[in-house]
């Protein structure tokens, strides 16, 4: 019995093998965090934030203002700082501020979020080389992997791709020539 | 390591740990009652003071942040025979009822008026989001538009 089992063995790891989908693409991993909710939160298409893990409308009645940092005296950093504040649970980080209208990607799908990321008319002038260097490397961006804890002390959700596999996607898909899927 | 920074035009230095709220600092530390804990969780805008003149929630602002960097507290706002424009409006307004609230509310609307100095109801509404549980509201309202007409 054990000597048919071993003979068999090689068969069903061939046969496991061919039914394992495929390892995802850069393109789908990079897309995994961008539309996750610790990205999304901040990039509204309306004119606020949105905040917690149910994406609620930012409470206090915070605004977008002038120049994405709030209104002249509820701005981002009256309550924002550099770093995650986990006596008060309020979320920071480096340059805390809503994304720009011109990159809001509330609603829109993945292929539209990477074209508009893309667009040098709407990401700032930015190449993809410039592109990549922020999503690599800007301390904002990378919060999403380092997002605290709430004003219950619980933990954030954090996206459902590590930081190193994120990077490593982004830079992967961009090597490969930012190729965007129809859909 | 201390942190030294300006207290309502005064040096100010604290040693506390560079994680205390400000606003620990501020009353336990260096005794100044005015600015007011609620909440802890910059939900409610009783701890707001002024940072470099800008409004900001003490509750959630580490001591570290601030060395360097100027502070204003309601006891620095104005003095008792020279009372900020919006001290004045509220005392003419009576607009406190417990008062709790009250001094961020002040130090708010004077960040407010600072770079809106004929705010409109709407700007009201949008900048001053702090929270009253005693429902003074209607009366900080006029008070605003009040502290507007003594600030030209
Ligand atoms: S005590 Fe700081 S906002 Fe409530
Ligand atoms: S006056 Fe009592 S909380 Fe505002």
């Amino acid at each position: 019995m054990t000597r048919h089992l071993l003979v068999l063995l090689p068969f069903i790891a061939l046969i496991t093998l061919a039914t394992e989908p495929p390892p995802p693409a850069p393109f789908d991993t990079m897309m995994e965090v961008l539309t996750h909710k610790r990205c999304m939160n901040c990039h509204p298409s309306g004119d606020k934030p949105r905040q917690g893990e149910d994406s609620h409308l930012h409470n206090f009645n915070v605004q977008r203002g002038p120049a994405n940092h709030g209104v002249v005296a509820v701005q981002c950093g009256s309550c924002h700082q550099s770093e995650n504040n986990s006596y008060s649970g309020v979320p920071g980080a480096p340059h805390w501020a809503l994304a720009p209208k011109t990159m809001a990607w509330e609603g829109l799908s993945r292929a539209e979020i990477a074209r508009m990321m893309l667009d040098p008319e709407k990401n700032g002038g930015k190449s993809l080389e410039e592109i990549v260097t922020h999503m690599t490397e800007d301390e904002l961006v990378l919060w999403a992997f380092e997002p605290g804890v709430d004003g219950e002390g619980q933990p954030r959700e954090k996206p459902p791709v590590s930081e190193a596999d994120f990077k490593a996607a982004v830079i992967a898909w961009a090597e490969a020539g930012a190729v965007i899927p129809d859909k | 390591m201390p942190t030294n920074f300006n207290l309502n035009g005064q040096q100010a230095t604290t040693e506390a740990d560079p994680n205390s709220p400000l606003l620990w600092v501020i009353r336990d530390e260096l005794g100044l009652k005015g600015t007011k804990f609620g909440c802890g969780k910059a939900a409610c805008g009783a701890c707001t003071l002024h940072v470099d003149g800008k409004a900001v929630r003490s509750c959630s602002y580490p001591v570290k942040f601030i060395e360097g960097k100027e502070v204003t507290t309601i006891e620095g706002l104005g003095t008792p025979d020279n009372l900020h424009p919006v001290q004045q409006a509220w005392k003419e307004e009576i607009v406190p009822q417990c008062g709790y609230c009250q001094p961020g509310f002040m130090m708010a609307t004077a960040a407010m008026l600072k770079e809106i100095p004929e705010p409109t109801d709407e700007d009201i509404d949008n900048n001053i989001v702090n929270v009253c549980r005693c429902g003074t509201y209607y009366r900080m309202r006029k008070a605003i538009h009040r502290a507007s007409q003594l600030s030209k």
